[in-house]
Formats: structure tokens, C-alpha cells, sequence
């Protein structure tokens, strides 16, 4: 019976003026924010997660530089790592292999296009085979680069595909680009890895990379195989104290990192919490606001319509009758800011995975989560409607006289 | 409505005080007022502004209760009785007309009489139907679906008529219903409760006219500080 209020809390609404609707601005916001960052924070972190999930769980990275390392490999670095780095790592026990790696930022041209790409270099030797199964890289088309191949050069399968290279054409096995002014010619595709930096990698051999950037002894990244899950950590510390050695620094002041696939994701997945706690901040304070607002219109409007309800009484409305009135009016108001907070949401989560697919790679999918929603659209009802309580028991308890004689 | 006797009284005030804190200050806005109504009577109630004419209106409406006093309708002693009773009795005992017409202003004229059918409960289609005939009965068929300020005063006044009429009320309150019309729409809404009197209801009428009383009342009740002052039939 009390649901046909709705109908005239309905109408009620209707009669609103712009103010009444800007103080919906809270819940608007609290409720977009809440369901972009649900949304798209779990694809946010499906897709970092699976960046991680092609590096094997027993490589440990060695970098020099920063405490961050979450810059391009290589940035900033104050003292580089260098060969003999690289060979007395592989000496600890623990160590099954250690192999120097450089990634460089080079000017590609092809289709008579020229643009920045990166290149990484795959090692001479045994080194460059095990790299290749650490990675679990296979060709898509071609054949995988070794020993020999100078003036070849092996590409992810993202650099393949005209609409994602950046040069507006699709590049097959035999074609040649031209890197930093020298020929290579395409010697194989990888197969798709779902991850950007192995998808959008040029691979070089190491000789002629170094040849390109005239650098003989620097090493950007230090790929540590380690000789059995168990000794990740020990390996890890033994790495730290030889290099602390090497490089004469002290505990706690190391100027280069040893990470292992689990401390860097976690690593990225802490930060990704403290961005979602933070957008839930943001949305509880706003939520909080929207609610204080719905509370402040919908006592003004009680005042306004003091006479109204003193009629409603006088053709017998119960106090339970008016009450509701208002309980439902403010509900709705509270529903109408939820629903355009969810459509921005979903909106944003919509363009925000998208953006995500284009610039990390991957493919996460467009979710709508029909919990999420409802889940929205009730919780913005229920601010509403209990934020509705005190003004809605002031409008019920009035004194019909009263209120008649407004 | 069923024919009753005449004899039979409805309204019974017993000594019936209402007292207005105002602050410090008390207003005695009925004093010691003891007056009966019988059932189809078409009451008048006069006397100057502020001598408690529509105080005595709310109390016998079950708006408001007495700070003392008894006051019985249909024999039930509703003189303390609580709000949502109140609500309860005066939603299906009484109508009200108002001087201002009192409509909802943003419910049309069949909605604003559906309202208090709402309040009892009744159905949707009943209270549609109900709502169609009492337009039609003020011939505002055709206004059905207006607004109240699409509506002229003495249109609004006949929608608030229809509107008191909604749950068959014993009783029908209006509180200067002509006041804020000029004397030829005021002569059409008196029409209508002329009407409703003829079909046996019991109507008072609070009014500043004493023409208006002369016409259509066949008995006032003078009032002067909150007090019976004098009480004269028509012949
Ligand atoms: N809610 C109230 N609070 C305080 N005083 C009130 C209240 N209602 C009425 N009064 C006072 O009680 C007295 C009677 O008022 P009431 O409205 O009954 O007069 P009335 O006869 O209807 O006058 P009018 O012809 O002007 O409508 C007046 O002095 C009025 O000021
Ligand atoms: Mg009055």
C-alpha cells in the first residue's frame, strides 16, 4: 500500500528546481567513482598481473639505478651495470645462469615512416637460447634469431600488425627496417604474449646492438636464472652482497636492484590498492556530502510544503502516509544521482579499458557486473531514503493546525 | 447516504476550552463552549475575527483536541484521542473545505480527489471511478486532468468540494467557502452544498455574511471571544 507513494514522490520530484538537483552532485560522483573503480580496477590489475605472468617465477632481475624501478630499464642510471657484473653473478652457487640484457630507444623507419621503438638484445651463445625458454618465446612465422644473424631481427607480434606498429603497415617476415640508419632485415614474428614489453620488443643480437649504440661494456638488465624455486631469496641476497662489493656500497644504500617477479608484482598490485583506497576515500567523502545535501533539500522542501501537508492531514493522512512521502522522495532522489553515477562509471570503466588494451596491451574485456549495479543502484536508494529519515519524521509530526495556518 | 432522523445529534461540544500558549501568554481561544449539531443540519457559524470560529472547526474536525472539554462525534469521545486516530476518524468522517481551496498543487483535479480515498485504503480503480463521478457531480467532467492553477477559483473551490465529499463524510466542513470568491461564483458553490444538504448531509459553514447564513443555514451559532453568544434558527 505505502509503494503508491511512490507515485506522488515521483511527481514531487518532477516540481524540483536546479538547486535541488545540484545537490545530487555527491552521490553522483561517489557512485561514479565507486563504479569505475570496480570496474576497472580489477581489469587494471588482471592486466598488470598478467604482464608479470611471462616472466618465469624463477628469474631474478638485477638493475642499476633507482629505488623505483619502475621507469624504463635503464633510466637514470648513475653507475651502469657492466660484463663482469653479469659473469660474477653467474658464479654463486645458487645461480644457474645470469645473462646481460640492453634495451635502447631507436629510431625505426619502414613504409617511410620513422618512429621510436625500442630494442632488446639477445645474447650470443647458450645464453641466448636459454632466454628464449625463460621467456617461453616461440615464432609465430619465421624462425627465432641466433648465433650469425647479424643484420636480422626478430619482432613481437604487436610490431607485426599495421594498426598497432605505428607504421600503417603490416610487417612481414623478409621485410627490411631500417634501425638507427642500418638495414635488418625481418627474420621471424614472435607468437602473441599478451604483454607489451615482449609484444612491442624489437629483438636485436647482442653484437650489433652494442654496434648501434657504441657501447661495449654496459648491461641495462641482469636476467638471473636460479637453479631452483626454493633459492629465490637466498640467491637474491647473495646477489645484493657480491654486488654491494663490486660496486662499494653499503647496506641500505644500494644504488641498483634485485627483484624478484613476486616482490614486483606485489609491488604494483600495493600501489594499485592505494590508488583504489584512495578513490574509495574520495568516493565515501563525496557520497558523505551527497547525503548531508539530500538531507539540507529535503528539509527545505518540508518547510516549503508545510501547508501541503497540513491539507494531507486534514483528508486524513496518517503520519505513517506522509512520512513515507518523503521517505520514498528522498530515496529517489538519492536512486536518480545513483543511476547518472552509474552510467558515468561504467562510461569511464568503458573508455578507461580501453585505454588499457591500447597502451599495456592485452586484451582485458569490457565487464558489466550486474551486482555491481545493483548493488549501486540500491546503496544510492538506501542513502538517499535513510539520509530522507529525520526530514521525513519532521514533515510526519507536524501539527496539522500548524501546518494549515502557513 | 441513508436518511437518518433529524432528532439524532452528531456533534456533541461539552465545555470544550482551547487554550494557545503563546510564550507567557495565554489566548482562551474557546471558552466553556457547549453547543449541539444534529445529523443533516445545515449549520452557520458567525461572529468577528478571531472569536474562534475556526478554532471550534478544527476541534470538531478532529484537527486539533480540546485543552479541555469533551467533544463527541457520532457518540465516540474524540477529545483525546491520538493523531493517527484523529487522522483515521476525520479522513472518513469529515470533509473540509477551506476558504483557499486547499489543492494540491501538483496533482490534478482528479488525482487531488483520489488523495484521500488513498488514505483509507481504497483501490485504484474505485478510487478512479469514485473521483470521476464527483467531478461529474460539480460538473467539472471536462476538467479532470487540469491542474489546481489551471483551474478558476470557483473551479478549484468545486474540486475541493468533490474532494470532501471522496470517503462519504457525515459531516462537511467548509471555513468561509465563498471568501475568496466574488458573489456570483460564491452563489454556485453554495449551490452545491445546498445540494449535498438536500441529500441529507450535515454541513457548517463558517461565514462572515450574514445573507449567506440567512439563505442557506437553518441555524447560527454566534460566537464572541471563544463564547456562545446567541443562537438563531430560521423560521
Ligand atoms: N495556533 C495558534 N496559536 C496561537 N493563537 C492562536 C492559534 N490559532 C488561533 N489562535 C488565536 O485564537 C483566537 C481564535 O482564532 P480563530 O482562528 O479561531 O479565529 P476566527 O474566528 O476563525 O477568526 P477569523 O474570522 O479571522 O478567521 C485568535 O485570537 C487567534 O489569534
Ligand atoms: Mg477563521
Amino acid at each position: 500500500m505505502k509503494l503508491e507513494y511512490f507515485g506522488i514522490a515521483l511527481k514531487n520530484l518532477r516540481r524540483r528546481g536546479v538547486r535541488s538537483w545540484l545537490t545530487l552532485l555527491g552521490i553522483v560522483i561517489g557512485i561514479t567513482a565507486v563504479v569505475a573503480l570496480v570496474s576497472l580496477g580489477d581489469g587494471l590489475k588482471t592486466a598488470v598481473n598478467s604482464q608479470f605472468q611471462v616472466s618465469s617465477t624463477e628469474l631474478i632481475t638485477v638493475q642499476a639505478g633507482g629505488l623505483t624501478g619502475f621507469g624504463p630499464p635503464g633510466s637514470g642510471v648513475v653507475k651502469p651495470l657492466t660484463k663482469e657484473d653479469v659473469l660474477a653473478i653467474g658464479k654463486i652457487s645458487s645461480v644457474e645462469a645470469a645473462i646481460g640484457r640492453n634495451i635502447e630507444t631507436l629510431k625505426m623507419e619502414f613504409n617511410n615512416k620513422l618512429n621510436i621503438g625500442y630494442a632488446v638484445s639477445n645474447p650470443e651463445g647458450e645464453n641466448g637460447k636459454r632466454i628464449y625458454s625463460y621467456l617461453d618465446l616461440s615464432a609465430a612465422q619465421g624462425r627465432l634469431i641466433g648465433d650469425g644473424d647479424n643484420n636480422k631481427i626478430l619482432i613481437g607480434n604487436d610490431m607485426g600488425d599495421g594498426t598497432k606498429n605505428g607504421f600503417g603497415k603490416d610487417i612481414h617476415v623478409g621485410d627490411k627496417i631500417s634501425i638507427n640508419g642500418k638495414d635488418f632485415r625481418v627474420a621471424g614474428i614472435l607468437a602473441k604474449k599478451g604483454s607489451f614489453t615482449i609484444d612491442r620488443a624489437v629483438i636485436i643480437m647482442e653484437q650489433p646492438l652494442r654496434d648501434l649504440t657504441n657501447n661495449t661494456d654496459e648491461v641495462d638488465v641482469i636476467a638471473v636464472k636460479v637453479k631452483s624455486k626454493d633459492l629465490m631469496e637466498i640467491a637474491k641476497t647473495e646477489i645484493e652482497k657480491l654486488l654491494r662489493e663490486r660496486r662499494n656500497v653499503k647496506m641500505g644504500q644500494e644504488d641498483f636492484q634485485v627483484s624478484t617477479p613476486q616482490a614486483m608484482l606485489s609491488n604494483v598490485n600495493q600501489i594499485l590498492t592505494g590508488i583504489q583506497i584512495f578513490i574509495a576515500l574520495i568516493a565515501s567523502i563525496s557520497i558523505l556530502v551527497g547525503a548531508v545535501g539530500i538531507v539540507n533539500t529535503m528539509t527545505t522542501s518540508v518547510m516549503e510544503r508545510f501547508k501541503e501537508i497540513g491539507i494531507m492531514k486534514a483528508i486524513g493522512a496518517k503520519n505513517s502516509d506522509i512520512f513515507f512521502q518523503f521517505f520514498f522522495e528522498a530515496g529517489l532522489l538519492g536512486l536518480i544521482g545513483g543511476v547518472i553515477g552509474i552510467l558515468l562509471g561504467l562510461g569511464i570503466a568503458f573508455v578507461g579499458v580501453d585505454a588499457l588494451n591500447q597502451f599495456i596491451g592485452g586484451n582485458t574485456p569490457h565487464q558489466l557486473s550486474v551486482f555491481l549495479v545493483s548493488f549501486a543502484l540500491f546503496g544510492s536508494f538506501f542513502i538517499g531514503s535513510v539520509s530522507g529519515i529525520a526530514p521525513a519524521l519532521k514533515a510526519a509530526s507536524l501539527n496539522p493546525v500548524e501546518a494549515l495556518r502557513k | 447516504m441513508k436518511k437518518r432522523e433529524k432528532s439524532e445529534v452528531i456533534i456533541r461540544l461539552r465545555d470544550v476550552h482551547k487554550i494557545y500558549k503563546m510564550g507567557q501568554a495565554r489566548v482562551h481561544a474557546l471558552d466553556h463552549l457547549t453547543l449541539d449539531i444534529k445529523k443533516g443540519e445545515f449549520v452557520a457559524i458567525m461572529g468577528p475575527s478571531g472569536s474562534g470560529k475556526s478554532t471550534a472547526m478544527n476541534l470538531v474536525g478532529s484537527l486539533d483536541v480540546p485543552t479541555y472539554g469533551k467533544i463527541f462525534l457520532d457518540n465516540n469521545d474524540i477529545s483525546k484521542l491520538h493523531e493517527s486516530d484523529l487522522a483515521q476518524i476525520r479522513g472518513k468522517k469529515i470533509g473540509f473545505i477551506f476558504q483557499s481551496f486547499n489543492l494540491i498543487p501538483n496533482l490534478t483535479a482528479k488525482e487531488n480527489i483520489m488523495l484521500p480515498m488513498l488514505f483509507q485504503g481504497v483501490s485504484f480503480e474505485e478510487r478512479e471511478k469514485k473521483a470521476e463521478s464527483l467531478l461529474k457531480l460539480v460538473e467539472l467532467q471536462d476538467r479532470m486532468d487540469h491542474y489546481p492553477n489551471q483551474l478558476s477559483g470557483g473551479q478549484q473551490q468545486r474540486v475541493a468540494i468533490a474532494r470532501s465529499l471522496a470517503n462519504d463524510p457525515e459531516v462537511i466542513l467548509a471555513d468561509e467557502p465563498t471568501g475568496n470568491l466574488d458573489t456570483k461564483t460564491g452563489d454556485i458553490v453554495m449551490k452545491f452544498l445546498d445540494e449535498l444538504h438536500k441529500k441529507g448531509r450535515t454541513i457548517i459553514m463558517v461565514t462572515h455574511s450574514p445573507e449567506l447564513a440567512q439563505k442557506h443555514a437553518e441555524i447560527v451559532y454566534w460566537i464572541r471571544d471563544g463564547q456562545l453568544e446567541k443562537v438563531t434558527r430560521r423560521k
